[in-house]
């Protein structure tokens, strides 16, 4: 049995969509103009597939604080903060998200990857049982998995089945870690936060919200969909990542003064190199906007209401509400490759997700909004649907 | 009836429904290579039989179980272990 043998199935997979169209798994966008346009071989594109919710990749405060930074303090920071030391730019960072969060730690990691990986993974030991929602993202199974916790999954949303599985677990059930999302990736729904605080005030256990699409994007101040419902006292551990309405890349959790010791338990956290200055920075001109700057997150909204109308009215099957992530059901695999392929040839760039990596085993484009959007590229995208009518049609 | 014999007619049945070709399914398929199942599905196809024994069951036990047999097998494991004889 050869190394690479066990990948058979998926090579095969992957050689079934490999022709001579664009790639779904790893397309190349030859030039970036802007939040919102861009270039795919020689076709110009909406970018609507990004997850820059409030268009800041681009914010003319968050390059010039980037280049600063370069200068001054150059490309790396070359190793991890335990080894290397922290940059006055990592704790300043720190203590703002933790100002903006009304939270007493905040650590900061490269990748939101790796906070999943470097807070889970260190919390829910081998002794821990943690319940997650059955669509949470892959980083936090994984995450269950480093820590080597019992992993017991509830029904996407459910918070009832989540009740059912606490009164199963008895007395352990007041131990137990709870895990659900803001936003969620695929389906752009949210989690029943009111319920689930709920159910933990009466049986207990710890809630962990990863707010990795719904910070910045929800709540009066944008801490996400804890602040949104006001249930922020009831959650115990914020995730975040910085490569979304952030615009950068690296990732965050914020809690209680208990979770500064995990500087020295998370081998994630310790054996990771920090992130570069020149990152740092521009996160902290884009916190600085999320936080100055509502009328972002009211033009992301208006945005994504005009978006998931057009393509409501247009009779496409599209997730269950209004949010910055609007999936479209399209078929089967083929036929979304097609749909996917077609939109690129009407101007439009947005991400096609396959089974399993969607719920439920369905085949969906989705777009992601973004505040920086302008209504006449919304109306783009819906026209582009609207020619493509057709192919949906026969999807179904 | 809580027995390996009933929960691995129910894996079975449960597993039927969840492949393109289920005259495909038996006892010791393999549920990655032969069915196609990705860890997903096997995930969700513990959980129709959580559903159904209204029980919990980790995921973790899903580690080293390769066809219907194993998982019938670990399952009546992880109950006696958790519950007592069954």
């Amino acid at each position: 049995m050869g190394l690479y043998d066990k990948f058979s199935r998926l090579a095969a997979e992957r050689t079934h969509f490999q022709d001579s169209g664009p790639s779904p798994f790893g397309t190349s966008i030859d030039a970036v103009y802007s939040p919102t346009q861009g270039r795919i071989g020689d076709k110009d594109v909406i970018l609507a597939g990004t997850n820059n919710y409030l268009g800041l990749t681009f914010d003319a405060q968050a390059i010039e604080a980037a280049q600063q930074a370069l200068a001054v303090e150059g490309t790396g920071t070359t190793g991890s903060r335990m080894a290397n030391g922290s940059y006055g730019g990592h704790t300043a960072l720190e203590a703002e998200l933790s100002a903006f969060l009304d939270r007493p730690s905040v650590m900061v990691f490269s990748t939101g990857y790796v906070a999943n990986l470097g807070i889970i993974g260190a919390l829910a030991g081998p002794r821990e049982v943690v319940l997650l929602d059955a669509d949470c993202h892959a980083s936090i199974y994984d995450a269950c998995q480093l820590g080597g916790a019992e992993i017991i999954r509830f029904h996407h949303n459910d918070a009832k089945d989540l009740e059912r599985r606490m009164v199963r677990l008895g007395e352990r059930a007041k131990d137990a870690l709870i895990i659900v999302e803001g936003i969620y990736s695929m389906l752009g729904d949210t989690a029943p936060l009111k319920e689930i605080v709920e159910i933990k005030r009466r049986l207990g256990g710890y809630l962990l919200v990863d707010e990795a699409h719904s910070f910045g994007v929800m709540g009066p101040n944008g801490r996400g969909l804890s602040e949104e419902l006001g249930v922020e006292a009831d959650v115990d551990i914020i995730l975040g990542t910085f490569s979304k309405s952030l615009a950068a890349i690296g990732g965050f959790a914020a809690g209680s003064s208990s979770m500064e010791v995990l500087r020295y338990a998370s081998r994630p956290y310790i054996f990771t190199a920090s992130p570069s200055p020149s990152v740092v920075a521009s996160v902290r001109a884009a916190l600085q906007a999320i936080a100055t700057r509502p009328q972002l997150r009211e033009q992301l909204w208006s945005n994504a209401n005009r978006l998931y109308d057009g393509l409501a009215n247009l009779g496409y099957s599209l997730g269950p509400h209004v949010s910055p992530v609007v999936p479209v059901m399209v078929g089967t695999k083929e036929q979304g490759l097609q749909f996917w392929r077609a939109l690129i040839d009407q101007g439009v760039y947005v991400n096609l997700v396959l089974p399993p990596a969607t719920p439920a085993g369905v085949t969906l484009v989705r777009c992601s909004v973004s505040a920086a959007h302008t209504p006449e590229q919304i109306d783009q995208i819906i026209q582009a649907f609207s020619v493509l009518r057709p192919l949906a049609d026969l999807a179904a | 009836m809580f027995t390996q014999d009933t929960i691995l007619e129910n894996v079975l049945i449960c597993l039927r429904d969840m492949v393109p070709v289920s005259e495909h399914v038996g006892p010791d398929s393999d549920m990655v290579n032969d069915l196609g199942l990705e860890s997903v599905k096997m995930m969700d196809l513990l959980m129709k039989l959580e559903d159904e024994y209204d029980l919990s069951i980790p995921i973790n036990i899903l580690m080293d179980v390769r066809t219907p047999r194993q998982l019938a097998s670990s399952l009546v494991a992880y109950v006696e272990k958790s519950h007592g004889a069954v």
